[in-house]
Order: C-alpha cells, then sequence, then structure tokens
C-alpha cells in the first residue's frame, strides 16, 4: 500500500510521458522557437542598421512600399488561419470532407499571398528597390534619399517569411492529401494540429514583420 | 469517449474580427504624422497585442501546460534582450556622427555608389 501512495505521488509530482500526439507538437514548438529566434535576429539586425544609417538617414517605408497591399496581405493571413483553425475543429468533430474544404482554403489564401508577394517585388524592382539603390521618387512624387541597406533589409526580411509561406504551402497539400485518402478521423488528428501551429506562426510572425518593416 | 470527439473549441471567428479590427487600428495608427516614439510604442503594443491573440486562442497556447507558455515567452525575451545588445553598437555610430561631414557630403557618398 505504501509503495501505492508513492507511486500516485509520483505522477502527481512529474509530467506524463510523451506520448507520438504530444512529441510532435512538442518538436513543432521547439522548431518554432529557434525560428523565433531567426526572424528576432533579423529584425533585431534590421533595427540596428535602420537606427545606424546616421546622417544618411533611411527613406520613409511608406514612401517606397505604400501600406494597402500589404494590409490586404494581413488580412489574408488572418482569414487563413481561422480556416485552419475551422479544419482542426472539423476532424476533431470527426467531418473529413469539412477538413478537406478548410485545408483547400487556407492553401488557397497561401498561395494568393505568394502571388501577391510576387507581384509586390516585381513592382518594387520596377521601381526602383534593388539590392544595391533604393528610388529617386517617393510614391507620392517626392524626391527621397537614405541607405542603400534599404533593399537588402526588406528583400531579406520579407524572403525569409516567403520562404516559410512556400514551405507552409507544401506542408498543407501533403497533410490535404492524408485527409483526401482518409488518414484522419476524430481520433487521429495530431498531424492537423500541428500543421496548424506551423500555419499560425507564419501569420504570427507576418504580423510582426508588417509592423516593424512596412508600418514603422 | 464519445464525448472527447467533440472538443470545446474558442470562438473562433470573436477572435478574427479582433485580429482584423486591430489590423485597421494598426494602419489608422501609422498613417499621420505624429512623433515617432510615439507612434512605435502604439504600433509595436497593436502587434504584440495580435500575436498574443493569435498565439493564445489559435494556437491553444492558452489551454496547454503553463511549462509551454514559458518554453515561447524565452526566445522573445532573448530577442528584446539582443536588441539592447546591439545599442552600444549603434550609440556608437550616433556619437561618431558628431565627427562625420556635413549632409551635403553624404548625399555624395551615395552618389558615388552609381
Amino acid at each position: 500500500m505504501e509503495h501505492a501512495t508513492t507511486l500516485e505521488q509520483t505522477e502527481d509530482v512529474y509530467e506524463p510521458s510523451l506520448t507520438p500526439d504530444s512529441l510532435g507538437k512538442l518538436g513543432m514548438w521547439i522548431f518554432l522557437v529557434g525560428d523565433t529566434m531567426s526572424f528576432g535576429a533579423l529584425l533585431a539586425a534590421y533595427a540596428a542598421v535602420r537606427a545606424g544609417a546616421g546622417v544618411i538617414g533611411w527613406a520613409p517605408p511608406d514612401e517606397i512600399l505604400g501600406i494597402n497591399l500589404t494590409a490586404f496581405m494581413t488580412f489574408l493571413l488572418i482569414c487563413s488561419s481561422v480556416t485552419m483553425v475551422k479544419a482542426l475543429e472539423a476532424i476533431q468533430n470527426g467531418n473529413v470532407s469539412r477538413m478537406c474544404t478548410f485545408l483547400g482554403l487556407t492553401i488557397a489564401g497561401g498561395v494568393i499571398f505568394l502571388g501577391l508577394q510576387v507581384y509586390e517585388w516585381n513592382a518594387l524592382i520596377k521601381h526602383g528597390l534593388t539590392l544595391t539603390e533604393i528610388p529617386h521618387h517617393g510614391l507620392s512624387g517626392a524626391a527621397i534619399s537614405g541607405s542603400t541597406l534599404f533593399g537588402p533589409a526588406f528583400y531579406t526580411i520579407t524572403g525569409f517569411h516567403g520562404l516559410h509561406v512556400t514551405g507552409g504551402v507544401i506542408y498543407l497539400i501533403v497533410i490535404l492529401i492524408h485527409g483526401l485518402r482518409g488518414r484522419y478521423t476524430a481520433e487521429f488528428n495530431h498531424e492537423v494540429e500541428i500543421v496548424g501551429l506551423y500555419w499560425h506562426f507564419v501569420d504570427l510572425i507576418w504580423i510582426m514583420v508588417f509592423t516593424f518593416i512596412y508600418l514603422l | 469517449m464519445a464525448e472527447t470527439h467533440h472538443k470545446e473549441h474558442p470562438k473562433y471567428m470573436n477572435i478574427f474580427w479582433w485580429l482584423l479590427g486591430l489590423t485597421i487600428v494598426e494602419v489608422a495608427v501609422a498613417i499621420p504624422e505624429y512623433a515617432t516614439v510615439l507612434k512605435a510604442i502604439l504600433l509595436i503594443g497593436l502587434a504584440c497585442g495580435k500575436a498574443i491573440l493569435v498565439a493564445n486562442y489559435f494556437m491553444h497556447l492558452k489551454f496547454e501546460r503553463k511549462t509551454l507558455a514559458v518554453i515561447v515567452i524565452t526566445p522573445f525575451l532573448i530577442c528584446v534582450f539582443l536588441v539592447f545588445m546591439l545599442m552600444p553598437d549603434i550609440m556608437a555610430e550616433k556619437r561618431l556622427e558628431k565627427f562625420a561631414p556635413q549632409s551635403g557630403t553624404a548625399t555624395k557618398v551615395i552618389d558615388t555608389s552609381h
């Protein structure tokens, strides 16, 4: 009896062992924590480069980038996060077809986001924002000048995020194919939850990128 | 067992409306010209609010173990620390500006890069 009591006490003190479900989730969280450091380092470097531009100055981002399109891109990613949680909710309730529909909508959101990013980059390059130069005139037509590090900083950070979105879209397509083949049920769906964690993280990072690069 | 199939979910559409509303406020705060420091504080505050909503409700962090929240918050704190670690370098550059040539010469520096 004494032994049994000790075991019960031990279970209270220590967390339960990792199951395949929780192991996968923990693995994704650890990856996301590491990725947060990558984005954090990029944004800290951006802050240092911008603050250290000195007498050369930093061109106003709203004059070069504009915020209407990116505000819409932010809205799009928020919508795709909602469809992602709806997909998880559907499969946890055992509704496979509803899960596939919402996963498809999430993928569509990601693809449109990437398409808009390609369009934006193309327009910016044509406008004169390259890795070595900034445009001579802003969107309002006013003359602008500033550090030529604007371009590298912008393309590195938004490009790194774009790569994450691309990875997320591929990851979601794989999960959708598994879903269509009937892999997921109300009892077995942790893989959908894990891809959701990744996708929401991509959304969360864009919220930060949008603020630091476009709005500030 | 049957109950476990139908998990309780937060009201995701409420979170969506909050995120949408905060994004609109962000854009409204960003457009007018006023003190940069105040604008930065407002925008970073709004962005952090949106990030917390996404992490807590969409990533279900609010419903996970507290230990996980501690693990997740750590890199954000390290990132803030990283910015402060870079401050001496930024300040050193600003001090050097005092001895740098006037802005006219700086423009010339840009021109020579073409």
